[in-house]
């Protein structure tokens, strides 16, 4: 696996059950989660906190004429309505690309846009509040489609964006054209996949509580970025960070939508102030459709060049996103989408040309497998294609494109521990790739299909989004009179299991009994900064940094012990829940005395734990080059079967076979459960989700519409882990929830092509989408069937 | 206008003044605080609002609370008993059924109403009567791994 032998720090215990890493334990809020008593955003007690409610545009490209809240204000019952004219400072995510205010201000660039929103004493006035409110316009030529924004002649969204092109990407790394040269074989097509939305099962929510007194404000939300959300916050509203709390209480998953602060937050909180007391905004499922940030609609055209026996000789990919109306993330994720299709395979020349473009649609972002997904489906569904053409397997394509650990890649990306090798091994094996591939078609309507593919993620972004020179990560812990361990963190949990993860480094380090550990997390007012929940950065960051905090803890209880015993801090046997005397295990004293002794004349014990990514990981010397850096990447392969319907066009997926390269499991329970899900959400991409907007407004804004697989129609996900020991993770960690799940989508086209011959080159695979592929492109022999006189015997 | 709806949540008999209009859904979180059932949709799209009545699964965001005057109501905070997690609940915990938690109530009810009509479920009939109830984070594998251990355990909880 290419990665220096780690001995990982075990220590002994006396008899009770495994609560370190490498255990399969249960999340430690997930009792809180079977019995209902985890309070989400909605869930916290509001007693007497007023109704918020938004008006949104019904117009996808406007200019704003008149907002008229004179009689909305006049309603009895209303405590405030505000307009754009409540705040005059953009914000995003991306320092250099914020143009989006809370409430919109001259023009509204969506349908779905926020215009006003009004804070009542209930639901009904809010809502007779926001009919009140007279919005005059004048309408403007809109762009729904990135081919329509980019004509010489369309309407620009921002006057500063020429083009209306958020970001252009354009550059080559080894020689492409001598890479080509030198190729025996070098196809080109195009690649087309939806835009897709996160849907995570928490709607959007903010309680937000101005105090009056002090012009303090303290916010609640269902954010995977509360200290981005904080600083927002303080920009908008123009007060000192210092003023401000935002608290995360537990979250219904995000992937990705919540990575950025959200206009409904910043609309809470103004509306608090502007009410002087306290707002709830609960949004509809609706609203976060419009809300969005998902995968923008994608096109590919992705050319390569391969040699006789496989090898890949170059690469050449033009990509355009269709971004919406604001840049969010956007920059970012036509970066990821070149960056990444270095890092997988051993290519020696990449040519990559970008476009994010703007469009009067929801704002894109970041979701998860950012910028990769549709990057890998092209590229892996293009190598297929040739591999078909060479008469080449496609396992053994791959494998001859592997590289070596460590090694840099030509666009400045390091990869330190590789397992790829491994997880194409144990999905060959597992899905019995050698002899059923291509064997399992049928003869009847139905026929049935094996495919395969490889991805990759980063663990987190080796540079951050603020160059502040802070670390990357800090963890706190406590320890005071009750000889508890309380671990304070600012990485939030959305379900994906950051609190127990940290919790069980921890207890690993410290060897103590797991109840004597509690975990506090993203209270600004307790907890220390944490940059967030995204590109699956808080396992490998924060896991370092609760590893470094744990260390720090454990030296200042040896010295304690040391001294309580009367030996040398070396003669100290260091047993968790006790202390003894190296060789004399009668000399022993409980966890709570070297406790007690360690208080002695400094009081409550915290220590400190920090990671930093160090300069040489942080990405190549090109523009954007930081975007794909990280310090550890994952690696999956993964096979998929199928059964295509070729009379209706269905697909339906029966297994799938994954093998997840994450260094090391810290967690097996919780890494098959990440896989899983990434699986799954690849495979809702390419079967059935898709927005879908008619002149800009959205028609898929539920969970029916908007369709995601049921539990009927999921298949059984097989996980293996492969644990390459990363030599910089902590206990040799990497990420696990992204990785795997960029390569369904091509698995799933090849499985499709093994059962039937036809290759599909756009996402979703919706019915009529595969029928018409079919008709289109029947298989060969289907085709001869068809022709009787073409059968080798006959018949027919 | 409210008027006094009586009938029994989770074991106990409750009488409350309670506007005609009212969904159970939010009778149930916002006059007696169970916030367990979650809203997760604008009405009957994702399952996470699941309860039993009577026994049955309902959707109390598209149940008037009037409509249930008289019947016995069942949430997830209900399933309890004297502290102790249900045979579904530990199943959903131990086995990771839950992982960011919004839709495991409304999960664990369905999968509670199932059990209940059929002890021993194949995955598939698992998979069918819990295919109302969406969850984003699991790809439910582990969802069906965990009713499938509960229906093991041989505890009935009615």
């Amino acid at each position: 696996m290419n990665a220096p032998d780690r001995i990982l720090p075990r220590v002994g215990r006396a008899g009770g059950e495994a609560h370190g890493v490498g255990a399969r334990l249960p999340l430690v809020d997930g009792v809180e989660k079977v019995t209902g008593a985890a309070r989400y955003t909605a869930d916290l007690p509001a007693v007497g906190a007023l109704v918020g409610k938004i008006l949104r545009s019904a117009w996808a490209h406007a200019e704003l004429l008149e907002v008229d809240v004179s009689a909305a204000q006049k309603l009895p019952g209303v405590r405030a309505v505000i307009t754009g004219d409540a705040c005059d400072m953009p914000y995003g995510v991306i320092p250099i690309a914020q143009n989006e205010f809370p409430l919109a201000r001259g023009r509204v660039r969506y349908h779905g846009d926020p215009i006003a929103a009004v804070a009542a004493v209930d639901e009904a006035t809010a809502d007779a509040a926001l009919a009140l409110i007279r919005v005059k316009v004048r309408e403007q030529p809109a762009c729904f489609s990135a081919a329509d924004a980019r004509k010489p002649d369309a309407v620009l969204l921002h006057d500063n964006k020429p083009g209306n092109i958020e970001r252009e990407v354009h550059n080559e790394f080894g020689d492409v054209a001598a890479g080509f040269a030198a190729a025996d074989l070098v196809r080109e097509e195009t690649y087309q996949c939806a835009e897709v939305h996160h849907a995570m099962m928490e709607p959007n929510a903010a309680l937000a509580a101005w105090d009056v007194e002090r012009g303090h404000l303290t916010l609640w939300s269902v954010t995977q970025v509360p200290y981005y959300v904080h600083l927002t916050l303080a920009r908008c509203l123009k007060m000192e960070a210092a003023h401000i709390r935002v608290i995360k209480p537990f979250v219904g998953g995000g992937f990705g939508h919540r990575v950025e602060a959200l206009n409904f937050e910043v609309i809470c909180a103004l509306l608090a102030r502007a009410a002087r007391g306290t707002v709830r905004l609960l949004q509809t499922r609706e609203e976060a459709f419009l809300t969005h940030r998902g995968r923008p609609e994608t096109h590919i055209r992705m050319k390569l060049g391969l040699t006789r026996d496989g090898r890949v000789t170059a690469c050449e990919a033009e990509m355009v996103q269709r971004g919406g109306a604001y840049g969010g993330y956007g920059l970012v994720t036509i970066l990821y989408a070149g960056a990444l299709l270095n890092g997988l395979y051993d290519i020696p020349a990449v040519k990559y040309d970008g476009y994010r473009v703007y469009s009067n649609t929801p704002a894109c972002g970041a979701m998860r497998g950012h910028g990769t997904v549709n990057a890998r489906f092209a590229f892996e569904s293009l190598l297929d294609t040739m591999a078909g053409e060479l008469g080449l397997d496609p396992i053994d394509v791959r494998r001859r494109n592997l590289l070596k650990a460590p090694t840099d890649t030509i666009n400045g990306l390091k990869v330190m521990s590789y397992g790829l090798p491994e997880c194409i091994d144990w999905v060959e094996q597992a899905s019995g790739w050698r002899e059923r591939r291509g064997k399992l078609v049928g003869d009847g309507p139905i026929k049935r299909g094996l495919g395969m593919a490889c991805s990759h993620f980063v663990s987190g972004s080796a540079k951050p989004v603020h160059w502040s020179g802070e670390p990357h990560a800090v963890i706190v812990l406590k320890v005071d009179f009750d000889a508890s361990v309380t671990i304070l963190t600012g990485a939030s949990d959305i379900g994906q299991g950051s609190s127990t993860i940290i919790t069980q480094v921890v207890a690993e380090v410290l060897g103590i009994d797991y109840s004597r550990i509690r975990l506090i997390a993203t209270d600004s007012a307790i907890t220390p900064k944490d940059n967030g929940s995204y590109s699956s950065r808080v396992t490998f960051m924060v896991g370092n940094a609760a590893l470094d905090a744990a260390e720090n803890l454990k030296r200042i209880l040896v010295t304690a012990a040391a001294k309580r015993l009367g030996v040398s801090e070396a003669e100290v046997d260091w047993l968790g829940e006790a202390a003894a005397v190296v060789g004399d295990p009668s000399r022993q004293i409980p966890f709570a005395d070297v406790v007690e002794e360690a208080l002695v004349a400094t009081g409550t014990i915290t220590a400190k734990g920090t990671f930093t990514c160090p300069p040489e990981f942080q990405g190549g010397k090109q523009r954007g080059g930081a975007v794909g850096s990280t310090m550890g990447f994952s690696y999956a392969a993964q096979a998929v079967e199928v059964s295509v319907d070729t009379e209706l066009g269905t697909v339906t997926i029966d297994k799938v076979w994954t093998a997840i390269d994450c260094g090391f499991a810290l967690n097996p329970m919780s890494v098959e459960g990440q896989v899983q899900g990434a699986v799954w959400m690849g495979m809702g991409q390419a079967l059935c989700e898709e927005t879908v907007y008619e002149n800009g407004r959205h028609k898929a804004a539920n969970m029916l519409d908007y369709r995601v697989p049921t539990m009927a129609e999921s298949p059984e996900i097989d996980v293996h882990i492969v644990e390459s020991i990363d030599p910089n993770g902590p206990f040799g960690a990497k990420e696990a929830s992204e990785g795997p799940l960029s390569g369904f989508l091509s698995a799933l086209a090849a499985a499709v092509e093994d059962a039937t011959g036809a290759r599909i080159r756009q996402t979703p695979f919706t019915p009529d989408r595969v029928f018409d592929a079919l008709n289109r492109n029947p298989r060969p022999a289907a085709a001869a069937a068809a022709n009787p006189t073409a059968t080798a015997k006959g018949e027919a | 206008m409210k008027k006094l709806l009586t009938l029994t949540v989770n074991g106990r008999l409750r009488e409350d003044a309670v506007a005609e209009n009212a969904l159970l859904i939010d009778y149930l979180r916002d006059t007696l605080g169970l916030t367990g059932t979650k809203q997760g949709c604008d009405g009957g799209e994702c399952g996470a609002c699941t309860v039993l009545v009577d026994g049955v699964p309902r959707l109390a965001c598209s149940t008037l609370a009037h409509s249930v005057e008289g019947r016995s109501i069942e949430t997830v905070e209900g399933l309890s008993t004297a502290g102790n997690l249900s045979r579904l609940q530990r199943a959903f915990h131990e086995h990771l059924g839950s992982q960011c938690g919004f839709c495991t109530p409304g999960m664990i009810m369905a999968a509670e109403a199932l059990l209940r009509r059929n002890p021993q479920p194949s995955r598939d009939e698992i998979r069918a009567a819990l295919a109302g109830n969406l969850c984003r984070c699991t790809g439910y594998v582990k969802i069906v791994d965990s009713v499938e251990a509960a229906s093991k355990c041989g505890e009935v909880t009615a």
